[in-house]
């Protein structure tokens, strides 16, 4: 007997933390009790996005989209759906705008302006099953690339793509494969950096745990490009889950000859390691990645030489992120015409955005590049919580800047964002009400960065310490004038003078918040009994507002 | 098992395409032709369920990947249960009354891939719908 039913269940991080297993398992028994295993069959996918609703249910090919979904639901969903046809009403999401019921995922206005790309198979596919990806059209890229491509035909494809950096610098892909390519070398690397370190990024995690497959043929892609044989994904032990499933998925892939000795019959062999990190911020920095990698302290090096000429192991490497490869498999079946459609003039293609903080809808988007901050925090974010009024919004994490309200309507992308004096970074948007107060924001993430610092050059391992204590000085109401003069010269002092981007970016959030939000500092240099606020730890908010509903 | 070509991929992904062909990817849905069953108390004890399944098992067969068996509940016509709709892209839907699994390769061979509605298994729809 054929299926006629999928019942698919996030089986993503965030929908396990509201006990999506159970729903699995409570849907698995029911149907089995009832007699309905071979008719409906319950599917564990990646990450929906809508993590603000989860658990997520959607029934195929129904089309219906069900939310907050309990294991004790999962008797209604089998006794009414699957069984009688009946939606169970009480699960649809509904609109709080109109107050309306909406039970298609399109219609929802947290999907209506997405566009997934990196984000595909999210949600649509059992990530611990090779053949549902190849049945999606998985690996069929690698296959062109392989069967019908040139090594320089996929470095020009994905040159003439446009597609950037994902990780947060934006440097084009196509160039950094191009300089790995004309090395002289006969061992080269390309690794895969899931060293997602900002706070409140899940990116890369949501793609490794939702599609792995698009990775790992992405760097298969890559390394035929470029000329390895060896790829390494470099991921931090703190996501289980992800190395879990890209373990399943590697295995799946050599079973298959997907990964191993002449791929697709070519002269082509690649396989892939995994590599694990401890969670160090830095080591988000392809070179301290790479000293990491060796089993050396996670510190960056200078650059030049860089990676492309001279990375592990002293060979070329190619350093990519989660997200950058997601894109590639859909550029070269696509074509990178295709891609170079979606987006603007200089930043073509989507980005995946982690909303979080004082929006209605939490979760994981993924929009066009050229949407506004407007689009993404009021249609699909739902506007803020509670009725308050928004005031900044934090992208590019602790390396990045505020966005204050007058730069709502800026245009997203790589450029536009540092011209207001933040940066695209790795794609954490948190979002701040009226309530928080910038200056505890600012000194929330010179916190963190001071934690991070490796400690190699001197400006960001003293420097941060310094301003991390102006600003305790400041928040406990005791700073004057003098302090924030300092404040400001340390500043741009570790801005220009530290090693690695850590360093280099780590005093944007003093540095905007000092442009934008001047009178909150000044609230605390004159009148001590005015902190405008608390907003000390993020996460401190972040769970108040978890336990709020 | 080990893919060599291009064509070893692509059978594999048809051999494969049934075990995702309830799923939508993309918003293409403009040439979705969908058939509604009647799966209330009454539709189940005339026989609802095999009708179902013989649905799914025919549009299976003939590979109809557009097709898609959705279950619905009662419109009101119990006494002539099963029910079947039939939406086709730009026509008017077509409801079917009892509709037993031994009709249903009529209804997908005539009216799904013929285009020619089963005129004797019509029921006439006599209300409005808003």
């Amino acid at each position: 007997m054929a299926t006629r039913s999928n019942i698919l269940v996030c089986g993503g991080t965030g929908c396990l933390a509201s006990e999506s297993d159970k729903v699995i398992k409570n849907l698995e028994l029911i149907i089995k009790a009832r007699g309905y295993e071979n008719e409906a069959r319950v599917i564990r996918t990646g990450c929906f996005g809508f993590c603000e609703k989860g658990p997520i249910v959607k029934i195929e090919p129904d089309n219906v989209f069900y939310v907050m979904v309990g294991p004790k639901d999962a008797k209604d969903i089998v006794d009414e759906h699957i069984i009688k046809g009946r939606t169970v009403d009480r699960l649809l999401y509904r609109e709080p705008k109109a107050n309306e019921i909406i039970n298609r995922q399109e219609d929802m206005p947290f999907y209506k302006k997405q566009l997934r790309v990196a984000l595909r198979n999210c949600g649509l596919i059992n990530p611990e099953d090779i053949l549902e990806y190849i049945a999606f059209g998985g690996y069929e890229a690698l296959g062109k690339a392989l069967t019908s491509m040139t090594r320089d035909q996929v470095v020009d494809e994905v040159k003439r793509s446009g597609l950037r950096g994902r990780g947060g610098g934006g440097f084009p892909t196509g160039i950094k494969w191009e300089v790995t390519k004309k090395q002289d070398d006969n061992e080269k690397f390309i690794i895969c950096n899931a060293d997602e370190g900002d706070p409140g990024a899940f990116m890369d995690r949501s793609i490794l745990e939702g599609d792995p497959h698009s990775v790992i043929e992405a760097m298969a892609i890559g390394g035929y490009a470029i000329g390895a044989s060896k790829g390494i994904i470099y991921i931090r032990a703190e996501y289980p889950l992800a190395i879990s499933r890209l373990n399943t998925a590697l295995n799946q892939a050599r079973e298959q000859g997907l990964l191993g000795k002449n791929i697709f019959g070519s002269d082509f062999s690649f396989d892939i390691n995994i590599k694990y990190g401890a969670g160090a911020f830095v080591c988000g920095e392809e070179t301290a990645l790479i000293n990491s990698c060796t089993g050396k302290r996670g510190e960056p090096n200078y650059k030049p030489p860089y990676p492309a000429e001279k990375g592990y192991w002293g060979h070329p490497t190619c350093v990519n992120n989660v997200e950058t490869f997601a894109n590639i498999p859909q550029i070269i079946t696509r074509g990178a015409d295709w891609f170079a459609s979606i987006g603007t003039e200089k930043s073509k293609g989507t980005k995946v955005f982690a909303l979080a903080g004082k929006v209605k809808n939490v979760g994981l988007v993924e929009v066009p590049m050229g949407i506004t901050f407007r689009e993404i925090i009021f249609d699909i974010g739902g506007g803020i919580q509670g009725g308050r009024k928004f005031k900044a919004v934090q992208t590019g994490g602790p390396s990045g800047g505020v966005i204050t309200e007058q730069y709502l309507d800026t245009p997203i992308d790589y450029d536009s964002l540092i011209s207001i004096g933040s940066m695209m970074g790795s794609g954490g948007m948190i979002v701040m009400d009226e309530t928080d107060n910038m200056v505890k924001i600012a000194k929330f993430y010179l916190e963190f960065t001071m934690d991070e610092s490796c400690g190699r050059c001197t400006p960001c391992r003293i420097g941060t310490k310094r301003m991390y204590e102006i600003l305790d000085k400041i928040t406990s109401g005791k700073g004057t004038m003098a302090d924030i003069d300092a404040l400001k010269q340390l500043a741009y002092m570790v801005k220009g003078s530290s090693l690695c981007g850590l360093g280099q970016t780590a005093p944007n959030p003093v540095i905007s918040t000092l442009k934008h939000f001047w009178e909150e500092y000044m609230a605390f240099i004159k009148d001590v009994d005015n902190p405008r606020g608390e907003g000390r730890h993020i996460a401190k908010n972040k769970i108040k507002f978890a336990t709020e509903k | 098992m080990s893919i060599k070509s291009m064509d070893e991929l692509r059978k594999i992904r048809e051999e494969h395409q049934n075990k995702v062909n309830l799923r939508q990817s993309g918003n293409n849905q403009e040439d979705r032709i969908e058939i509604l069953i009647g799966m209330a108390t009454c539709g189940i004890s005339s026989g609802a369920r095999e009708t179902l399944n013989a649905f799914v098992e025919e549009i299976g067969k003939q590979g109809l990947n557009n097709a898609k068996v959705i279950t619905v509940g009662c419109i009101g016509y119990c006494h002539s249960e099963p029910t079947v709709q039939v939406n086709m892209p730009g026509q008017k839907p077509v409801l079917y009354g009892t509709v037993k699994k031994d009709k249903v390769p009529d209804i997908v061979n005539k009216h799904i891939i013929g285009g020619q509605p089963v005129e004797n298994l019509i029921l006439k729809v006599d209300f409005e719908r808003a």
